[in-house]
């Protein structure tokens, strides 16, 4: 790996299938380009869609040549689970920003007994210097569950260099009418969770 | 209008659309299917006009109608995944030597890694050996391009074109400047003219391979000097040259940026090198490929899939006695098959272009898989959804069987999943269709195994129809079930025949599996909810004891096609713990937690098949203490 980056920041949003983060990395997407950048977003998905790990990579600057994240170059790592964060540690850069969702999901082969969870998580992505949101806590606050994947992306955007406001914009655009309110709400409680949590350690 | 995030199929919809298309046909299968997609999206919103665009039953079918359409006249473009190629080559294969007339583009998505495919073939050699161009996108834009340009070099040349990107450029997306409006050409006054040179004799074949030939050298010609096959270089005289198609391209200019900063930053000078990348692999730009070889000592080459820039270059070698080497995928100097990516590109040139022979110690890709850790985090493989009527299924054949002998054949979709614990339903998966013929071949050689096939309903109508007809020919004793979920689920809900549903809009008569079965000679056919265990291991031990071809079609909708019933409950005072439902069915809305089976209400879709799975009846579900059947509300089609 070089620690010459070619430009470009590099975030990696990992998950389970069905946890949001396309609708994430599109809200991402826009608001960077709005910004005047140059972006490419990659999905990687087949097989069956449901339940599976999913990743999304998002790469933006003044020139993006490819669209995938190697291993150590992960600006972000933007989590939405904390076993597919243990499992994307690798991606991440040396001075990456790690946050991750305070969640565990158990993939099959623990439900019925063939493998079990990891052990002294917390520890682990400590290690890494991660900020742990809790973003369920935070979507049922907003009004629902749902929008966990949009107060993750107020982690990320505590930590980017974008206006609050053209991250708003594009939350407007994209969310369903009704939701609106309640996702721009889910958006600032993740934003301010980063800003708490920094303010504490 | 302002540009628009699309991802690359969305935007390859609209390329072929401002084309001028007339007639989009495909199978779905992933990374192509959102093309086909997107353009029937388009058609339906008012802004694809006078376009026609359908799933056909499979890709020979598909590339067949096009070629029809093209001889009246009409753009044309076919959409298909790698393996989908092998299916429509007959058809292919034929058409490059009887020629077109409106231009006809094969778009065909290869699959490097392979991330959701059987094979990791490459596209390109097809194009070779079918003798047709084929256009190499590195990245989205320049796909965007290509299917521009490959409708203009179809028409002129009278040529089929082939469009090949890689899944990475497929589900890239970026932004892009769309029209409002697009319109199909007009097909030409007159339509279709006879002449013999759409009838294949075999003279008309031997003249037609001269035109093919003169066509290739013009069109290599062509795209030499085109927009495609791009030379860059850093230094006066550089000894060392970088080759590089499709994606890799845009991992080694990620790369060589990196090294630049890297030397910038030693305060030592940039690294000197030619670059070539080449967009148009076949036929072979000859000339660029010369320009760029001049002087060079050493030359590396980056590809995925197989090695065919580097096979290029090394004949160029020995055709015009240069005395370069070439170093690629032949002697280990690349990744010889897998995805490349930047890091590897990186380690591989800062080695290549310092000199230095030496392969870099450890390719970053080669031990991706690695963990960085003693622990790894247990995997997460993709599982039947919750609700997912196979599992009913694969649970019903596999205790009609009981502990008997038996060989399950499965095939291609949702249901090769079947293969894992618990249900472990699924002993074979070739291609396409398959299963139905393979468990044939094991009835032959071993006639006391119950042969078993499970087959989707759109894969049946793809291809399995002709192995039905050949085991009531040949009398095999056999059972055929068809999980007929009412979509076409694992490439994400595509219609089919059997549900009636087009991309035009109007709905046509379901074509009914059971009555195809009937007409093809098929005595026993057996229909079953595979939601009630009982009722379905019935229904399957009927048709598995009948002696000759047989058949069961489980019938119940795509979970994703259905809104969910209310979750099924535990009773914890009954629940005895002995997780039977789990280990029989592995449901992933179920969870064992502190030693008492629990339903994840968010999760579970209401099915109400562990109730049968219980030997206690510690499970109620409300849909059928209703007295109604699950998902009822659904009828094929009316999605």
């Amino acid at each position: 790996m070089s620690v010459y980056s070619d430009g470009a920041t590099t975030v990696l949003l990992a998950g389970v299938g069905g946890q949001g983060t396309i609708l994430a990395a599109d809200l991402l997407a826009k608001t960077a380009i709005s910004n005047g950048l140059q972006v490419k977003l990659s999905e990687i998905h087949g097989m069956a869609q449901r339940g599976g790990s999913v990743t999304t990579v998002v790469r933006l600057g003044e020139q993006v040549h490819s669209m995938v994240c190697d291993r150590g170059s992960a600006d972000y790592l933007l989590c939405f689970e904390a076993t597919e964060a243990l499992r994307n540690l690798p991606f991440l850069a040396q001075n990456g920003k790690l946050l991750v969702n305070d969640v565990s999901i158990k993939p099959l082969p623990v439900l019925t007994g063939k493998a079990s969870m990891p052990k002294r998580v917390h520890e682990r992505l400590g290690e890494y210097n991660a900020q742990l949101v809790d973003a369920n806590k935070h979507a049922r606050e907003a009004g629902s569950l749902k929008c966990a994947n949009v107060v993750l992306l107020g982690a990320l955007a505590a930590n980017m260099p974008f206006s609050m406001e053209s991250w708003e914009e594009q939350i407007r655009l994209k969310v369903p009418p009704k939701t609106i309110d309640m996702n721009i709400d889910a958006f600032h409680r993740g934003v301010q969770s980063v800003a708490s949590e920094a303010n504490r350690s | 209008m302002p540009a628009k995030l699309l991802m690359a199929n969305e935007a390859f919809a609209y390329a072929a659309l401002e084309a001028g298309v007339n007639v989009v046909a495909g199978y779905p299968g992933t990374p192509s299917s959102e093309l086909v997609e997107t353009v029937a999206k388009l058609h339906s919103a008012g802004v694809a006009q006078g376009v026609h665009v359908e799933w056909s039953t499979n890709e020979k079918a598909a590339l067949e109608l096009l070629a029809g359409a093209s001889m009246s006249g009409a753009r044309c473009l076919f959409t298909c995944k790698q393996m989908g190629m092998n299916v429509a080559s007959d058809a292919l294969m034929s058409l490059n030597y009887v020629g077109i007339r409106g231009g006809l583009v094969l778009f065909v998505a290869d699959d490097p890694g392979p991330i959701s495919s059987q094979t990791e073939q490459d596209t390109r050699r097809y194009a070779n050996f079918a003798k047709v161009p084929v256009f190499d996108p590195s990245t989205p834009d320049e796909g965007y391009a290509m299917m521009k340009e490959a409708f203009e070099v179809s028409e002129k040349y009278g040529t089929p074109v082939i469009v090949r990107p890689t899944t990475r450029v497929n589900h890239a997306s970026t932004f892009f400047d769309v029209p409002a409006e697009t319109h199909a050409r007009p097909i030409p006054e007159g339509g279709f003219q006879r002449s013999d040179k759409w009838i294949i004799f075999p003279r008309r074949a031997y003249q037609a391979h001269g035109e093919i030939n003169e066509r290739l050298a013009a069109i290599a010609e062509e795209q030499s000097g085109g927009a495609f096959n791009q030379m860059e270089q850093r230094g006066s005289a550089p000894v060392r040259g970088i080759v590089a198609g499709g994606v890799s391209s845009a991992y080694v200019r990620d790369a060589l940026a990196m090294l630049e900063g890297e030397a910038q930053h030693a305060g030592k000078p940039s690294p000197e090198y030619r670059f070539l990348h080449v967009g148009t692999p076949f036929p072979f730009p000859e000339g660029k490929a010369l320009q760029f070889a001049e002087g060079l000592q050493e030359i590396i080459v980056f590809e995925e899939l197989d090695h065919v820039l580097e096979d290029e270059f090394l004949k160029l070698a020995g055709k015009h006695h240069l005395p370069y080497a070439v170093h690629g995928k032949l002697d280990g100097r690349t990744l010889d098959r897998g995805e490349n990516g930047i890091d590897d590109a990186l380690a591989r040139l800062r080695a290549f272009l310092a000199a230095d022979d030496a392969r870099p110690e450890e390719s970053p890709m080669e031990s991706a898989n690695e963990a960085p850790e003693a622990i790894q985090p247990p995997m997460r493989p993709p599982v039947l959804c919750a609700g997912c009527p196979h599992r009913g299924a694969f649970y019903a054949v596999k205790r009609a069987v009981g502990k008997r002998p038996a060989v399950f054949c499965g095939d291609i979709g949702c249901y090769t999943l079947g293969n894992a614990k618990p249900l472990e339903a699924i002993d074979t998966c070739l291609c396409m269709g398959a299963g139905i013929t393979m468990a044939q071949g094991f009835a032959v050689a071993e006639p006391d195994r119950k042969c078993i096939s499970f087959v989707g309903d759109s894969t049946f109508f793809a291809s399995g129809i002709t192995g039905v007809a050949n085991a009531v020919y040949n009398q095999h004793d056999i059972t055929v079930c068809v999980l007929d979920n009412a979509t076409t689920a694992m490439t994400g809900s595509q219609p089919h025949p059997g549900t009636g549903q087009t991309l035009m809009g109007p709905k046509t008569k379901p074509i009914s599996i059971a009555e195809v079965l009937h007409a093809l000679g098929v005595e026993c056919i057996v229909r079953a909810n595979p939601l009630y265990a009982e009722e379905a291991m019935e229904a399957a031990r009927e048709a598995i004891d009948f002696p000759g071809p047989s058949a069961i079609i489980f019938e119940s909708p795509c979970m994703q096609l259905v809104r969910p019933e209310a979750p099924a409950t535990v009773d914890e005072s009954a629940c005895i713990g002995c997780r039977k439902c789990l280990t029989t069915l592995g449901c992933p809305a179920m969870t064992w937690r502190d030693g008492v089976m629990r339903i994840d209400a968010t999760l579970c879709y209401g099915c109400g098949l562990c109730v049968d799975a219980c030997p206690v009846q510690a499970i109620a579900s409300p849909v059928r203490e209703a007295g109604q059947v699950p998902f009822a509300a659904f009828r094929k089609g009316a999605k």
